[in-house]
């Protein structure tokens, strides 16, 4: 059932092109590069500290990257995820003022949410919930950027605003449903057990309509039964809502039965890259996991 | 401490409150017994005396009632309420009669001037504007939880927007008051923009040093502001109605000429009572209802969690940015308010640091983010230390004391949190 997604298409959806990202003398991603093919399922593997969060962090704009490209096309619609979280001012942008003036309109305006309205959306690894919320008010909360914002139209309740709402009130009814969390749709968003938790996450970020959603270790924390439903979901979200999932996971059963595509990432560098039959049997591979004697590995 | 376990009852509350008893007596010695007198200084011994005996029998009285089963029960649930979290979901209809609350209240407080003295009427108008600027402070700093140490910026803005506006441009009161919000609400957007991006401590500097320097310019630009000799307002007034014993602008009558009236110098007040009444409680609504709108779940969310906010696609630096607008125009109003009620008079004094931390203190006692809690707060921090003006000497005492009670026993406010509930169709 896996590759009948992914027939090769022609352009992916989000390309990673020579990503470095330096913390101070720390060099945490050396000349990152993979790609995510359009409605795929693709893991980010590797040890302990290999630099997944950091690429996930720069892919979905918490980090700013010293160097690289991250290009996300969807449908031939490209947007410079690097740009638009407002870069430093080059010399060639003052010779030059319509650059000039693009980046200073990222620099004021820019930011990680900008990424997000491209359609990147992200959950956490340690879950960032809006704890003190309602589990109804975290999602309505994640649509904000369709809903009506207008305030005298708010003040006055008119149609339109609560045509609005009730939208959005729906959307968030779908997908607890989806999640199955339908029951607790009125409880505190801190009080939900930590499965829970890690769905309504999930749902938060599909509230935000991504065509991209990153998963930072969605299964930490699950028993085994709730990784098999974490699995299922994440096939659904693929299958039925057309969106394309990156995760980074531990736990090798997961990531294996459901990825297409696996990126093994050791020492801020790409290792192997490839389906997860040529990934399992790859000697890099089991080098970084495993650790090996000295010149094994090359 | 000097009870044994098989006392009676009645003898361990009478040890105990004497223990207590003692203890105050020894902390109000050197406060309240003796007095300096030039360079030696007199003893009252029986004022510390006096002190400690009203603390030993209210301590007593707390122990007897423990010991009935009702107190009991009142001890049991107050012990109960320290350890929630000070936020529940509403039921569905559980404000089913709230508004024949609201209903009644909002009558009592439309009715309540004709019958205050000008001396109460003027601690009612305090009070409201209070209310107002509790409201306000509750935005940025309950809501969207950044903490603004200069608040009173934006209430000296709006006052001397109304008296400054007058004085040059011949502003009127009621065009003072969308006035003063629009500049207040504008300053505020000034000052927010670039300092957003900060967090916590240094936002809170940011902002005291921002309050600092309006008063001070307010202080020493002397040929515009009239410096430390204050600044001077025009006179309310009701389509072209004063409230004066005599018209102060051609064109103008009296109110109680019209009204064929004797003339009484609480009309003023009542007027602007009745102008700050109808203010509050528009604001109120208009906040409370802001709570379930998108911006103000937006603000809520951001006092969560920025980053989850930033996940989510929400410009946090816009939200907030609109959380400090919001705030500082209500602060603005209250400014012009205020300069009314001091008869027009105003001048940099009134515009502290101590200001802002009463205010605070309102937002903070009253629950961040209750807007009843606030309400309340504001009510009873601006009237207490009128009623306590007896105990003058006291006041910042009994205040501290009762800040330090409430953070121990109620950290989140008079008030717990409550979450508005949904159904499918909507808010329940």
């Amino acid at each position: 059932m896996s590759d009948v997604a992914s027939p090769t298409p022609p352009s992916p959806l989000l390309s990673v092109q020579g990503l470095t990202m330096r913390f101070g003398g720390i060099l945490a991603l050396n000349n990152v590069n993979f790609e995510v093919q359009k409605n795929s399922i693709t893991a980010l593997i590797g040890p302990n500290g290999a630099g997944k969060t950091t690429v996930f962090n720069c892919v979905t704009g918490f980090y700013k990257a010293t160097e690289g490209q991250v290009i996300l096309n969807d449908n031939g619609k490209t947007t410079n995820l690097r740009k638009v979280l407002g870069e430093k001012f080059q010399w060639s942008d003052y010779v030059n003022p319509p650059a000039f003036l693009e980046r200073l309109y990222y620099k004021t305006f820019g930011g990680s949410h900008r990424v997000n309205q491209a359609g990147v959306a992200r959950t956490f690894q340690n879950i960032r919930l809006f704890r003190e919320m309602t589990v109804m008010e975290n999602l309505l909360v994640a649509q904000h950027n369709h809903l009506d914002r207008n305030l005298i139209r708010g003040m006055l309740n008119t149609k339109h605003y609560r045509a609005s709402e009730k939208r959005a009130l729906e959307t968030a009814y779908y997908w607890l449903e989806v999640v199955n969390l339908t029951e607790d749709a009125n409880r505190l968003a801190g009080d939900l057990p930590y499965g829970n938790q890690r769905r309504l996450e999930i749902a938060r970020a599909m509230c935000t309509e991504p065509k991209l959603v990153c998963l930072d270790e969605p299964a930490a924390g699950l028993n085994p039964r709730e990784t098999v439903e974490l699995s299922t979901l994440i096939r659904h979200l693929r299958d039925k809502h057309n969106v394309t999932v990156l995760l980074i996971e531990h736990d090798m059963g997961l990531v294996m039965g459901i990825s297409e595509h696996i990126v093994v990432l050791d020492y801020g560098q790409v290792i192997a890259a490839g389906t997860p039959a040529e990934i399992e049997v790859n000697p890099k591979v089991l080098a970084a996991y495993l650790g090996t004697e000295e010149g094994d590995a090359s | 401490m000097f009870s044994k376990p098989n006392d009676p009852p009645m003898l361990t509350a009478f040890k105990d409150s004497s223990l207590v008893g003692m203890i105050a007596l020894l902390i109000f010695s050197p406060i309240s017994g003796i007095i300096l007198n030039g360079y030696g200084f007199n003893t009252h011994p029986q004022t510390p005396i006096m002190l400690a005996f009203i603390v030993f029998i209210g301590r007593f009285a707390y122990q007897l009632a423990a010991l009935t089963p009702w107190g009991q029960r009142l001890i049991q649930k107050f012990m109960l309420s320290k350890g929630k979290r000070g936020v529940y979901v509403a039921s569905p209809g559980d404000q089913r009669y709230l508004w024949i609350i609201l209903a009644i209240l909002f009558i009592a407080g439309l009715v309540l001037p004709f019958y205050l003295s000008k001396y109460y009427l003027t601690v009612a108008i305090l009070a409201l504007i209070y209310v107002l600027l509790g409201l306000g402070l509750n935005i940025v700093v309950g809501l969207a939880g950044l903490l603004d140490l200069g608040f009173v910026a934006f209430y000296a803005v709006g006052a001397y927007t109304f008296a400054l506006g007058s004085q040059y441009w011949g502003l009127g009161f009621w065009s003072a008051i969308p006035l003063a919000a629009a500049f207040a609400a504008l300053l505020g957007g000034i000052l927010g923009f670039p300092v957003l991006r900060m967090h916590g401590d240094y936002l809170a500097i940011v902002t005291l040093g921002f309050g600092e320097i309006i008063r001070l310019v307010l202080n020493n630009w002397m040929s515009f502001t009239g410096g430390p000799n204050g600044a001077k307002a025009a006179e309310p007034s009701l389509f072209g109605l004063e409230f004066t014993r005599t018209a102060k602008t051609d064109g103008h009558i009296p109110f109680h000429e019209f009204f064929g009236t004797t003339y009484s110098p609480n009309t003023k007040f009542i007027f602007i009572y009745l102008v700050v009444f109808l203010v509050a409680c528009l604001m109120i609504f208009f906040f409370s209802r802001l709570r379930t709108m998108p911006m103000g779940r937006a603000w809520e969310a951001l006092r969560e969690d920025e980053i989850a906010c930033r996940s989510l696609g929400m410009n946090h630096v816009t939200i907030k940015l609109s959380a400090f607008m919001m705030g500082a125009m209500t602060g603005g109003i209250g400014g012009v308010f205020f300069a009314a009620q001091q008869g027009g008079f105003v001048n940099p004094t009134s515009f502290t640091f101590f200001e802002s931390a009463l205010i605070l203190a309102i937002v903070v006692l009253g629950g961040m983010g209750s807007v009843v809690g606030v309400v309340v707060a504001a009510l009873v921090l601006t009237i207490l230390p009128e009623m306590l003006r007896d105990f003058a000497d006291y006041r910042v005492l009994i205040f501290g004391i009762l800040m330090v009670f409430m953070m121990l026993w109620k950290p989140r406010g008079f008030l717990p949190i409550r979450r508005p509930y949904f159904t499918k169709e909507g808010q329940a």
